[in-house]
């Protein structure tokens, strides 16, 4: 069930500002697509371009194409809401909404208005257990989420996501507040997703990128410099500036 | 010498603090002194549920004023709190920045009219047209709730505008990138997460609302009775003290007195929820 997407000529404006420039990237199988590039470059702009998340600024212009499933996701046949569904999104700092645990993962249903109780708890169940979290959290799902520790606050906003079966997963940096260890548990996840999920992640990371994605892109002042097979990228980069990045020459 | 003054100053100040303090509990304990014995005589029951106030008879039951305070103080929730609640939820989520910037402090101009300007519009436009549609004499629970409601505005919204403010953008975008629509987040998530806050601004509103006298005595009528419907006269327990303190001795004066400390005791308790309220708030 590949599903693809397609980003074509993409550009972004912060009113005058140019946040991205003709951004190009296809992703066409199951895989881990890296985002990497220096800050202010434009990487977690064009995630949140796959979800429309940047529909929620005020004064963003966008002009091109971005196809999910030769769908163009900014004209009218695809409803954001339902987008949003297909493409989720796991953010830097953990964020589970400040009700118990059962109910952050329930949420999307709700959301759907899916009221089937025994379902529900089928499917949270079967969430939680995607996300490694069930064998912890199954004896307190009605305890407050935001009293978990951080890792298991992000796993749950994880399995918060798989609650609503999506086929994208987007997460911008979402290591970035954990410590190594729950990081290296967030990657070994992240491997586990991506035989049903494409999964997109913006990282500061370098290592990180090279470690679990199977595409790249490096991404500088808005422009997409480089984009193709991770191991192409961090051992033979095409474009100077990416090997000026990648062998740390600054960024 | 930089010692000393320094010394100095953070005495002043800590005199100054302590003193507003101690009015505070100078004002309690003159209440208490002066009611409390009455009540203790009168007794408990016979003073809060005996329906016959009759001061030249030496009769004090505040039952009819209990009341009366209960049912203009629930009708201006009624009117008060679903207007705060969903205006606070439209100036917070709905409208650009630059328009909450106008409009909140517009609203709160509304907690500096004085109160006898509320009650006189109570008395001239309010009460006269309750009595057209609705009969009765006008003055009246209605008048004095719909009053009420409106000057507890204020206090509600701007409590609950800044609770749903604090909720942090986060939450929002999570709701969102679950494919949720903007009153899904607003009910699912905001006003869940600030609901701490808003209690606290009703309960203070409530609070505002049994403790306001100038405008209630104005459009509420003030006769001393049990109600028999909305549209009836009533009398607070705040008018009951201010139109009788003027000329009341001896017994009665101490019963007025008694009054006020079961309105001081009310006031306290409900501070005290919001307080905690706001706290729970704030662990969260």
């Amino acid at each position: 069930m590949p599903k693809i997407i397609k980003v074509k000529q993409l550009d972004l404006y912060y009113n005058q500002f140019q946040a991205l420039k003709s951004v190009n990237m296809d992703v066409d199988n199951n895989n881990i697509i890296g985002l990497i590039g220096p800050s202010g470059c434009g990487k977690s702009t064009l995630l949140r371009t796959l979800n429309r998340m940047n529909d929620l600024i005020e004064g963003v212009k966008i002009k091109g194409e971005i196809l999910l499933d030769g769908v163009n996701i900014y004209s009218s046949q695809m409803e954001i809401y339902e987008l949003r569904k297909r493409v989720g999104m796991v953010f830097q700092r953990p964020n589970p909404f400040p009700l118990s645990i059962f109910e952050n993962v329930s949420f999307g249903l709700k959301v759907e208005r899916f009221t089937d109780k025994k379902k529900t708890a089928e499917i949270v169940e079967k969430s939680l257990q995607a996300a490694w979290l069930w064998d912890d959290l199954k004896d307190k799902l009605n305890e407050s989420a935001i009293k978990l520790p951080l890792y298991q606050q992000q796993l749950l906003c994880i399995a918060r996501l798989l609650a609503v079966e999506p086929e994208v997963i987007l997460m911008d940096e979402p290591c970035s507040a954990l410590d190594p260890i729950a990081t290296m548990k967030v990657e070994e996840l992240m491997l586990e997703l991506k035989k049903e999920y494409h999964i997109v992640i913006v990282t500061h990371n370098m290592q990180q990128a090279a470690r679990i994605s199977d595409l790249c892109g490096y991404m500088l002042l808005g422009e997409m410099i480089e984009f193709g097979k991770t191991s192409d990228i961090f051992t033979n980069p095409r474009d100077k500036r990416t090997q000026d990045y990648i062998t740390g020459r600054y960024g | 010498m930089k010692v000393l003054t320094e010394k100095g100053i953070y005495r002043l100040l800590m005199i100054i603090a302590l003193s507003a303090i101690a009015m505070l509990l100078l004002i309690v304990l003159f209440i208490l002194k002066e009611g409390l014995p009455f009540i203790f005589i009168t007794g408990i029951r016979d003073f809060l549920l005996s329906s016959e106030w009759k001061p030249a008879a030496g009769k004090f039951g505040i039952f009819p004023m209990l009341v009366g305070s209960l049912w203009v103080t629930l009708g201006a929730m009624i009117v008060g709190v679903p207007l705060g609640l969903a205006g606070a939820v439209f100036i917070s989520e709905f409208i650009p920045r630059w328009a909450m910037k106008i409009i909140k402090p517009t609203i709160e101009l509304l907690a500096g009219i004085p109160s006898v300007v509320y009650g006189f519009i109570g008395v001239m436009v309010l009460a006269p047209l309750i009595r057209d549609y609705f009969g009765g004499p006008g003055l009246s629970i209605a008048a004095g709730a719909i009053i009420l409601g409106i000057m507890i505005l204020p206090t509600i919204l701007s409590i609950s505008i800044d609770s749903i403010k604090a909720v942090p953008n986060s939450y929002r975008e999570g709701a969102f990138a679950l494919g949720a629509t903007h009153w899904q987040t607003i009910h699912m998530v905001v006003i869940p997460a600030a609901r701490s806050g808003i209690v606290a601004g009703i309960i203070l509103g409530l609070g505002r609302a049994i403790g306001e006298t100038m405008a209630v005595i104005m459009v509420v009528g003030n006769a001393v009775k049990l109600p028999g419907s909305a549209f009836d006269s009533v009398r607070t327990l705040t008018a009951n003290i201010a139109l009788e303190m003027g000329y009341a001795t001896g017994k009665h004066r101490e019963a007025l007195f008694a009054t006020g400390v079961v309105l001081l005791v009310i006031i306290m308790v409900l501070n005290y929820f919001a307080a905690s309220a706001i706290k729970r708030g704030v662990k969260k």
